[in-house]
């Protein structure tokens, strides 16, 4: 828990709100696919450990001042949710320094979920409780979270008879429910169904009045013109570009070779 | 804009999500304990909303899954009590199958807070990987499931020691916080296993042979008293080296036959139960940080 070890006695710098600094992470995997005693004793015996390093954040510095809306834009394994994990306190650099000014949202959208055994219900109660709300406090918001959702007859059935749209539909709801000063939001926007996602991009508008920063992680380029200020551009763990949202996506446009078509607009 | 004094006034109640934070990598080693004892202790709800919600799940709050829990250890004692008694020539009655309930029971209790604290970590997956809480709330949670598996199993114990007529006593208590202990202990361990299965994903199939090893070395198929000429000199040893030998044994001797283990015993599961609970959860907490680059 790196947020409480990682506090050190050191002075906000004022007007922002994240500071990344040279930022890398790397994740360590095992890829044993039947983990056995037997394997175990003859790693030991040859001295090797069945782990690899993966990149996900290489060198990425940017500061995001007070009132900055940020979309984060990037192809799948870019290093998005990595970087929304570290600066959440979530995953500690291996590399460089990050500052946080602001409540965090305690619980990302795919915090719930984490069980799909578990009702949705159950779900929200663990990761509030988790994120350190109160029982009371969980229960409240888990009537909120519901209602926003409109899942009202699915919250008591296990996550697993969930849709697709139920899932993120709950996601969204949950991230906007804690009420942070930093708001992130990660591919919570995109599934669910043309009601919902007004429904959606109306919150995200009235949130924005209240939340200090934003994070939003989309694959609708739409929406991060729609919903942001400012926009990076992550590719394969590296930085590629910072600025406006229009000249941000249309270099992400260029380099895909796609331009702006008509889905990626479109789809909010 | 939340205003900043509203965050202050929250700030006192929950200092894990202060608004300054700065993360730097970290040198192995240990957060500020305090804060961190405060945070979990915080969240000390998530822990039993967590193992009840898991409770639930696998319908262990049913009748049939509350059976299920009390049939399984009981035929696993009738299974032992068969195989003490033809290994011994027989004549082993109810008396010794109320003392082999006792032990077996709670041994299972151990074992199944070892087991499930082994797969807690790499259990929450998604939550870990998106929520910052104090991880060591997961083992803990693991031994209250673990617990509340095994208290259908106390009435159960109380019908053979019934049924072998032994004593009621005022002196039975003292099984109360050899119990504790006993919990204290299994806490610790399921942390240490807990973190090393995040580094070793196969700890927990090296476990059942661990459990069998220690179930034997354990009083709980066999007494002290029980033991050959030969192998008295074993006794000692095991009194040292297995903590169980005096957590489980003053346990069954308190609850079996109301006697107040000796001093000697109390000592001695009170020093494993805390080194237990410190290693573990010092080694978990110092390890804790990496965990979710390695789920
Ligand atoms: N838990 C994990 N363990 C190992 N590697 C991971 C884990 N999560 C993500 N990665 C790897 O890190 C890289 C970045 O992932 P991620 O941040 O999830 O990307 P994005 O959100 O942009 O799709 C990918 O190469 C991915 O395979
Ligand atoms: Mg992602």
């Amino acid at each position: 828990m790196s947020s409480l070890s990682g506090s050190k006695k050191s002075v906000p710098t004022p007007g922002i709100t994240v500071r990344v600094e040279n930022l890398s992470i790397s994740y360590r995997t095992t890829f044993e696919r039947v983990p056995t005693f037997k394997n175990a004793i003859t790693r030991f015996g040859r001295g090797q450990r069945a782990v690899k390093e993966i990149k996900a954040l290489k060198n990425v510095t940017f500061d995001v001042p007070d009132g900055t809306f940020l979309g984060i834009i990037g192809s799948n394994g870019a290093g998005k949710s990595t970087l929304m994990r570290s600066i959440a306190g979530i995953l500690p650099p291996n590399e460089g320094r990050i500052e946080v000014n602001g409540r965090i949202s305690p619980l990302l959208s795919l915090g719930v979920g984490f069980n799909a055994n578990l009702s949705g219900r159950e779900n929200i109660t663990l990761g509030g409780l988790a994120a350190g709300l109160s029982r009371r406090e969980v229960a409240d918001r888990a009537e909120a979270v519901t209602e926003f959702a409109g899942i009202e007859e699915f919250i008591d059935a296990p996550m697993r008879t969930y849709s697709s749209g139920m899932y993120s539909r709950l996601a969204f709801s949950v991230a906007v429910h804690m009420d942070p000063d930093i708001l992130m939001i990660d591919e919570a926007l995109s599934a669910g169904d043309a009601a919902f996602k007004t429904k959606a991009a109306e919150k995200m508008q009235e949130l924005r009045d209240n939340a200090r920063a934003m994070f939003l992680v989309s694959h609708s380029m739409a929406s991060i013109t729609q919903l942001c200020n400012r926009a990076i551009w992550l590719h394969k763990g590296q930085l590629m570009m910072e600025g406006e949202p229009k000249e941000v996506i249309d270099k992400y446009n260029e380099f895909l070779k796609v331009g702006p078509s008509a889905v990626t607009l479109e789809d909010l | 804009m939340s205003s900043e004094s509203s965050v202050a006034a929250r700030e006192s109640e929950n200092e894990f999500t202060t608004t300054h934070h700065v993360y730097e990598p970290h040198t192995a080693g240990l957060p500020p304990i305090r804060s961190y004892a405060t945070e979990l202790w915080r969240r000390r709800e998530f822990a039993a909303a967590a193992s009840q919600a898991n409770l639930r799940a696998a319908n262990t709050m049913t009748v049939f899954g509350q059976l299920w829990m009390v049939l399984n250890p009981l035929l696993l004692a009738g299974v032992y009590f068969l195989l003490v008694n033809i290994l011994s020539g027989g004549g082993r009655g109810m008396d010794f199958f109320a003392r082999l309930t006792a032990g077996l029971f709670t041994f299972y209790f151990v074992q199944g807070a070892m087991t499930n604290g082994a797969g807690s970590v790499i259990g929450g997956g998604k939550l870990l990987l998106n929520t910052a809480f104090p991880r060591l709330l997961m083992p803990f949670s693991a031994v209250r499931t673990a617990f509340f598996r095994w208290l259908p199993t106390v009435p159960i114990y109380f019908v053979f020691h019934i049924w072998a007529g032994n004593p009621w006593k005022w002196q039975m208590l003292a099984a109360i916080p050899f119990l504790f202990l006993i919990v204290i202990f299994s806490m610790g361990l399921a942390a240490l296993f807990g973190a090393l299965q995040v580094y070793f994903r196969d700890t927990s199939s090296f476990l059942p042979y661990l459990n069998r090893i220690w179930l034997y070395a354990s009083p709980v198929l066999w007494q002290i008293t029980d033991l050959p000429a030969r192998m008295a000199g074993v006794a000692p040893i095991l009194e040292t080296v297995n903590p169980l030998f005096s957590l489980l044994g003053g346990y069954t001797e308190a609850l079996t036959q109301g006697i107040i283990p000796d001093f000697k015993v109390w000592v001695i599961a009170t020093i494993w139960a805390v080194a237990s609970f410190t290693i573990g959860s010092l080694f978990f907490i110092s390890r804790e940080r990496e965990f979710a680059v390695r789920l």
